[in-house]
């Protein structure tokens, strides 16, 4: 399993983020890496020591800070605000640094930093120690697949050199971190504005027995081509120049080819084999992970952008609902059911998401309720696409598993997902085009389907109602059919808990069966707690415009415990269930309900004629029938 | 300065590494990435192409992206009329030789007033057929997408730009607004009338493209190996008299120097360095030996401490 992306697999080159709150000396650290390594030509220093008595900070001496601050509205804040990558080299390695900015609201331009690099140095200030910016920042590099990481204990000139707090703080972050996915941790106490420790070991820290900072990052590991994983191809562009000639070009996100290699192309499924990998001077033997090829297929393939050419023993998943990490990265916030659009590999495809499951607080690991995530915000969130695509999990393959999300009307990059795994696999599954259709049975039965949606706490008299609704309207002579939550948890969604995901999918599952009874000519009555806005909006969605009736049968907390007809409020009072609306997960009241009905001022049978009256008045059912 | 600045890495100095040919790989292969997604997301992409260094190894990665097809893309030279005479040699033979498609748009207020460097300074002369000029070049022809040759080791500013760097209808370019580009994924969606401007060699730095010019045999414009050369010395910096058209000033004496440049463009503008590399070799064992950076011999970068900066918010490439 690789977690390393192709472009970092050689190890001639390590990508690497510096990351550190405002003033904890990141500019300075990188501006000295450059200066040790020789990038600094004489020019940019006789301007960096004209710069540094215009804007510095450190009196006649260099400012290295101003360096690295390109962009002259930082300069004038004395603090970086976007993601600047920095290119060195030595004997040994090539470096290229994101330089990404500590405070808070520009965490999106970590995840960005980061999302490329090898390695993270974490920069903690020897006065302040282990902040919450050093947490959130530690957490976003893990979370983004980071292995590796320095903990570069800054100013230690600022504490005397003082062993003990060097101790001190690598002890706190090394029990902070154990919650973190990192397999290695370097700690370094560094002077960057002296220069101790960058390049050689610093004379002041004679106790410490490690590298110096520059000494670690040449010779640390980083993943080497042998890990890449099975073949992944993503068709990126179709290259045609004539009618012979059919070549698929790409990226290699995983794997090796060979030609006569066998092929499944994702998502159709069809299996060749590799005819040829066409190079500018004539055909290649053999292309790996990180380059970019031109292949052509044995078999007359129609592959486009998109689609993913796999490896046949292997091929990646194909789905149209994952669960994923998602980092909000706009100041408006993600809204659950808006339509965004995602590009995964070549592919772009509409996409919206569900209320985040959970939020995460960065500073301590917590899991938050949260309706939506705000910029800057993280969250686990279930995401739904027009179609199925093929991907990996985030954590076997960064590149096939790892999307952008783009504003439909901005255009502008709003987030960022690492996708966890499929809620369910799409199947091959084609439409079956009938001739008795909706309206014929329209005509038959004599009166129009629709979805009378019930939803409100448990207890509060939902079945109740929809079973006097369903006998009133069996009388008339209307078709009828009763979609009872606890009977569909016996069989449809038996295999269905009651976490917001399985409740998610619970619904699905309900609004497609009722979606089907519609077709089918049938008034459908559902009664489901349905707590979720986005997952009854879903179920509206399903059928046409005016086949959905959404009817809230409000009852307060208070009065739904009191009844208590299950005596499930107790259990779950008691802990004995967890995840029980009302409790322990959230009930989302409808804002704009067909139907509101207060059972505390109605009788079920005034309710129920309620509700039969509304058909009456949309022409759903006629009266003389 | 103080003597705590001194170089603690002296030996490595001295031996920059001879990049390994996997990272060269890597480079093109990331650039390669670029170019046909910027294709396959684009309608009317172009390519910029200066006849400098950078535009040939641009150039060279282009024509491996879309082999066996041609180039899906003109070239769009956005011409001030004061380029070496060698550089308009080099462009017309190789569009003459049938390489790619080539467009030559001069700015027709610039060619009107007469604008030239040596009346109108370097900063007009520069803002008129260069900034200007391309997005009358880019309006005129409708280009959506446009290709350049930069990279973020050039200079500060260039160190935040994206790959897909985003410009308004106007060309204008926000840099507290860019879109963050995370992995290998580009967004590349923008509204009628707005563009993209994309860098395929944003990794690159300038010694990587030396030594990809020599891995991969690339033709270059002669001026960048050294030879006898007239060249005046002014203000510190060593001009190549190219034409008639420089005149001289009081005292100035024609000089037969050994030059070369290290980075080409309007020659009353660009200043050469004394140098005795007249192969790749030599080119690239002078610049892992030197002091100074690049974009030094270009004196339309000096006027105050953002100018290149400020340039791209006014639409510069």
């Amino acid at each position: 399993m690789s977690t390393q992306t192709a472009s970092t697999q050689s190890s001639d080159l390590l990508r690497f983020i510096t990351c550190g709150s405002v003033d904890d000396g990141k500019s300075t650290l990188i501006g000295r890496l450059l200066h040790a390594a020789h990038a600094l030509p004489d020019d940019q220093l006789s301007a960096l020591a004209d710069e540094s008595r215009r804007f510095g900070t450190q009196g006649d001496q260099l400012d290295f800070a101003l360096l690295v601050d390109g962009l002259s509205a930082e300069r004038e804040q004395g603090i970086t605000i976007d993601v600047a990558y920095r290119f060195f080299a030595t004997a040994r390695r090539k470096f290229i640094v994101a330089d990404t900015p500590g405070h808070e609201q520009y965490t999106r331009n970590m995840a960005t930093g980061a999302s490329t690099a090898d390695l993270a140095i974490i920069l903690v200030d020897a006065r302040k120690g282990v902040l919450t910016q050093t947490r959130r920042h530690s957490h976003l590099v893990s979370l983004l697949g980071i292995k590796q990481v320095v903990l570069a204990v800054n100013k230690l000139d600022l504490v005397d050199w003082s062993r003990e707090r060097f101790e001190e703080i690598e002890r706190d972050y090394r029990e902070f971190a154990q919650r973190l996915d990192f397999e290695h941790i370097v700690a370094i106490p560094l002077s960057a504005l002296h220069g101790d420790n960058i390049a050689q070991r610093s004379t002041h820290t004679s106790w410490h027995q490690g590298p110096s900072l520059l000494e670690h990052l040449e010779t640390v590991a980083v993943a080497t081509a042998d890990t890449s994983g099975p073949l992944r191809l993503p068709v990126q562009w179709v290259c045609r120049p004539d009618l012979d000639f059919r070549g698929y070009a790409g990226r290699m996100l995983g794997g090796k080819a060979r030609a006569g290699d066998a092929v499944r192309i994702l998502p159709s499924g069809r299996q060749t084999r590799i005819a040829r990998i066409v190079g500018f001077g004539g055909d290649l033997a053999e292309a790996a992970r990180g380059d970019s090829v031109m292949l052509t297929l044995e078999d007359e393939i129609d592959a486009s952008r998109g689609d993913v050419i796999c490896a046949a023993a292997e091929p990646a998943s194909v789905a149209d609902q994952f669960e994923t990490t998602l980092v909000w990265m706009d100041d408006a916030a993600m809204l659950p059911g808006r339509p965004y659009l995602i590009k995964l590999g070549a592919t772009t495809v509409g996409a919206s998401f569900s209320q985040p499951k959970y939020a995460i607080d960065v500073n301590n690991f917590d899991k938050l309720a949260a309706r939506t995530l705000e910029l800057n915000g993280i969250g686990v969130v279930n995401v739904s696409l027009d179609r199925a695509v093929p991907f990996d999990a985030y954590a076997d393959n960064r590149d096939m598993g790892g999307f952008i999300v783009i504003d439909r009307y901005s255009n502008q990059t709003v987030g960022a997902g690492l996708i966890h795994f499929a809620l369910r696999r799409s199947q091959n599954i084609h439409w079956q085009a009938v001739d008795v259709d909706k309206q014929a049975r329209l005509r038959q039965n004599g009166h129009r389907p629709c979805v009378l949606w019930l939803t409100g706490l448990s207890g509060s008299g939902k079945s109740t109602i929809a079973n006097i609704v369903e006998r009133q309207l069996h009388a008339l002579g209307v078709r009828t059919y009763l979609l009872d939550g606890d009977n569909i948890r016996h069989g449809l969604s038996k295999d269905l808990g009651f976490t917001d995901a399985d409740r998610v999918e619970n619904i699905r599952r309900v609004g497609e069966v009722a979606r089907l009874m519609v077709d089918a000519g049938l008034v459908v009555l559902t009664a489901f707690i349905s707590p979720f806005r986005s997952e009854r909006a879903l179920a509206r969605s399903m059928v046409d415009d005016g086949e959905f009736l959404e009817i809230f049968v409000d009852t307060p907390l208070a009065v739904v415990e009191a009844r208590d007809p299950k005596g499930l409020y107790r259990k779950a009072r008691r802990g004995e269930l967890s995840n029980f609306t009302g409790i322990d997960s959230p009930y989302e009241a409808p804002a704009t309900p067909e139907l509101h009905i207060d059972t505390t001022q109605q009788t079920p049978e005034q309710a129920a004629s309620r509700i039969v009256d509304a058909l009456f008045e949309r022409g759903i059912v006629q009266r003389h029938t | 300065m103080a003597a705590k600045w001194q170089a603690p890495y002296t030996a490595f100095f001295a031996a920059v590494m001879p990049m390994s040919s996997s990272h060269l790989r890597r480079l093109e292969a990331e650039s390669i990435d670029i170019f046909r997604e910027a294709v396959a997301e684009s309608e009317r992409p172009v390519m910029l192409y200066s006849i400098g260094k950078d535009s040939s190894v641009l150039l060279h990665l282009a024509r491996k992206a879309f082999h066996p097809a041609r180039l899906p893309f003109p070239l769009l030279h956005v011409d001030t009329t004061w380029k070496f005479r060698a550089m308009y040699e080099m462009r017309d033979r190789l569009a003459r030789e049938g390489r790619f498609e080539l467009l030559v748009y001069r700015n027709p207020e610039a060619e009107r007033l007469g604008i030239n460097p040596i009346e109108h300074g370097s900063a007009r002369h520069t803002d008129l057929w260069k900034t200007q000029g391309l997005k009358l070049a880019l309006d005129h022809y409708r280009f959506d997408l446009a290709f350049g040759g930069a990279r973020r080791d050039e200079e500060k500013s260039r160190a935040k730009e994206r790959v897909f760097s985003f410009r308004t209808a106007q060309h204008g370019w926000d840099p507290k607004n860019q879109r963050p580009e995370l992995w290998r994924l580009y967004n590349a969606r923008k509204n009628p009338g707005e563009s993209i401007r994309v860098f395929p060699l944003s990794n690159w730095t300038e010694l990587d493209v030396w030594q990809y010019i020599r891995a991969e045999n690339i033709e270059v414009v002669p001026l960048y190996f050294a030879a006898n050369r007239p060249v005046v010395e002014r203000d510190g910096a060593l001009i190549m008299v190219d034409d008639a058209r420089l005149p001289l000033h009081k005292g100035e004496q024609v000089q037969q120097r050994r030059v070369r440049f290290r980075t080409l463009g309007c020659y009353p503008l660009t200043g050469a360095i004394e140098s005795d590399a007249d192969t790749l070799d030599a080119i690239i064992t002078e610049m892992e030996h030197a002091h100074t950076s690049e974009r030094q011999g270009r004196i339309i970068d000096r006027d105050g401490g953002s100018s290149m900066e400020r340039k791209k918010a006014e639409g510069y490439f």
